[in-house]
């Protein structure tokens, strides 16, 4: 166990508390700047999708996880950064142009959005934001002139300074990262300066946070701009990814897909968008293997447990009939969000943490060590 | 001029009378009480100052400036600074974290600087810390800095409210029962931290108490409410002994 003598107010500010954080830290960054030249064109592709969740986890996570406000609209900010880039790319815009244009266009909707959000609180925006999200969806399906209707858009190939970047290039990866880790800095920012501050009193206590001088109106229009803005510019590199996108993926389900990021991964941190980001990537993979090799599976251990053949072929068709159902997918997710929910409220994030500090304190380490009191004393009269 | 001055204060919710008419003033650097029953609009006049109630009639006069009409949010860049008598903490933040939110009304930085840390802000940033730094030293929570509110005991609490609320560097300074909840020794601590906040630190207090002998220790002037209504105003004896007061604490 490591304990910090702190000497100077610096310590309090930097990023890095002390040099093991700058090597372990350095050597992930190591490994995904060698990435594309050891892992599958397959993972890369799936790399670069966990580059592009974990940026829009991120932005969730200043609105929701800091701020405390709930948003089931993402996907449509996601939706209006990506057409953005489409529709301005048919013109010759070149991609800083049409990339900072979608990181605005996103953050002024945002804003707007923020604007009826400053009266509802809880399920009540979440509510609001589903219907903001329906708007755009139905918007973008009949908005024929500019986004072509539900036939959907073709996205060109990202050309960058006259360089022509493919969606599965080393470059675009490169890309992708290079704006997560900047979010994520610029984040760790705004999280250490007056706005995050403010920002994480408005989620604690906003009669507290008012009577403290922060102006909760604008602070909560700062988070909604802030937060759309940046999952603007993921839109952009989701639509380059797809090279193709139609108003039916930007559905509800991606919105929840966000919001399951950041469930999972933990909402108090910023690790939380990461690990959840690799987490909603990788189970679509683990779904296409149920669906494709579970059946031959169970039949295989089925008839090697003594059922005759006939049996065993239709016990791989149930299973695959099963697997291929409709509505498994958001089935499986609502499963998932509900046991972390119940037995992991803190995600991925808080079991490593306290997978580390089980080892730190070996053999001291208390279960209760996380639990947290219940808060018994709260005035909601005051809000 | 008084320093503070409350006009004809009146908070009607339907037919119930909050307040009630309640004009007084507060003089700089002084600390004035406010003891009355429960229910007897305390709690309410404090909120109408800091503007989480609009007042249905009457105005508020601060440094000589109406600020009926400002914002919550500017009543304490104006320099009055509040506690809660039911601990409006930040609950999942760090103490530190909780005193620099204190530090709000001093920010000066835009966002843009802030997302990219500059210089200006990193300055900034350690003035804050030690402004908060040096609260913490007057207020003896060096072994909390770090910790997290909601793993903190409750007394602790109250005095971080208290820290808090000095981090803004407020010139008045509104406590909602400093005391309640606190044991012997802590309401002993909290008694000379008040006298402090007038002595050593020139802030004026007005403060909402049951406990009398606190009162009675810091107060120079001591109001009484029932219903609403202004029953005594003078020296802490004066008001303890008026016969309205007793009938009130006592029934007639």
């Amino acid at each position: 166990m490591r304990f910090l003598f702190k000497t100077d107010y610096e310590d309090d500010i930097r990023l890095f508390p002390h040099s093991g954080y700058v090597v372990s830290y350095g050597i992930l960054f190591a490994l995904l700047l060698v990435a594309p030249y050891v892992l599958s064109s397959y993972l890369m592709s799936q790399l670069v999708f966990v580059c592009i969740y974990a940026t829009v986890g991120v932005a969730l996570l200043i609105l929701t996880g800091f701020t405390g406000q709930a948003s089931l609209g993402h996907a449509a900010f996601l939706a209006i950064g990506a057409y953005t880039a489409a529709y301005l790319q048919k013109y010759n815009v070149p991609f800083p142009v049409y990339f900072l244009a979608a990181g605005v266009l996103t953050g002024l909707i945002g804003a707007l959005v923020g604007f009826p959000a400053l009266r509802l609180t809880g399920i009540y925006l979440v509510i609001a934001t589903i219907s903001f999200a329906l708007i755009v969806e139905e918007i973008l399906a009949r908005w024929e002139s500019v986004t072509n209707g539900n036939e959907g858009m073709r996205v060109k190939a990202l050309s960058l300074f006259g360089v022509a970047v493919p969606r599965d290039s080393p470059t675009f990866y490169f890309l992708c990262l290079a704006v997560l880790v900047l979010t994520i800095v610029g984040t760790l920012n705004l999280l250490r300066s007056p706005t995050g501050r403010a920002f994480v009193a408005i989620r604690d206590s906003e009669t507290a946070a008012r009577s403290m001088g922060v102006n909760v109106a604008l602070y909560k229009v700062k988070s909604f701009a802030i937060s759309a803005a940046i999952t603007g510019f993921a839109g952009v590199l989701f639509a380059h990814k797809l090279s193709f996108i139609s108003p039916e993926m930007f559905t509800l389900q991606l919105s929840i897909e966000f919001i399951i990021v950041i469930l999972i991964g933990g909402t108090f941190s910023l690790h939380g968008a990461v690990l959840g980001a690799i987490f909603i990537v990788m189970i679509d993979p683990f779904l296409t293997y149920l669906k494709d090799d579970m059946p031959g599976i169970i039949a295989g251990v089925a008839a090697a447990l003594g059922a005759g053949k006939e049996r065993a072929a239709g016990i791989q068709s149930t299973v695959a009939a099963f697997a291929s159902l409709n509505g498994l997918k958001g089935a499986i997710y609502g499963i998932i969000i509900m046991l972390f929910v119940l037995f992991e409220p803190l995600g991925i994030y808080g079991r490593w943490l306290k997978i580390k500090l089980f080892f730190q304190l070996f053999p001291l380490y208390k279960r209760a060590t996380f639990k947290r009191q219940k808060i018994y004393v709260k005035s909601e009269r005051n809000r | 001029m008084s320093y503070f001055r409350a006009e004809n204060l009146s908070l009607h919710f339907g037919g119930l009378r909050a307040v009630d008419a309640v004009s007084f003033a507060v003089e700089r650097g002084e600390i004035l009480s406010i003891i009355g029953p429960n229910g007897a609009g305390k709690s309410s006049i404090f909120n109408l100052i800091s503007r989480i109630y609009r007042p249905t009639s009457g105005r508020i006069y601060f440094e000589d400036q109406d600020i009926t009409e400002q914002p919550p949010y500017d009543i304490a860049r104006l320099g009055i600074a509040r506690t809660f008598q039911n601990i409006e903490l930040f609950e999942n933040a760090t103490v530190l974290a909780n005193l620099l939110v204190g530090r709000h009304r001093h920010s000066t930085t835009q966002l843009w600087q802030e997302f990219l840390f500059l210089p200006s802000v990193r300055a900034n940033e350690k003035v804050h810390r030690r402004r908060v730094e040096q609260v913490i030293e007057f207020l003896d929570l060096e072994p909390y800095r770090d910790k997290l509110i909601s793993g903190l005991p409750y007394g602790v609490r109250k005095v971080i409210e208290l820290a808090r609320a000095l981090c803004s560097e407020p010139k008045l300074i509104l406590l909602d029962e400093p005391s309640s909840g606190l044991n012997v020794e802590e309401t002993d601590d909290m008694s000379f931290w008040i006298r402090d906040l007038k002595n050593e630190l020139g802030i004026t207090v007005l403060m909402v108490e049951h406990d009398m002998s606190l009162v009675n220790r810091v107060s120079d002037r001591v109001i009484a409410l029932n219903y609403g209504r202004v029953l005594a105003m003078g020296s802490p004896a004066e008001v303890q002994h008026h016969p309205d007061v007793v009938a009130a604490y006592l029934g007639a």
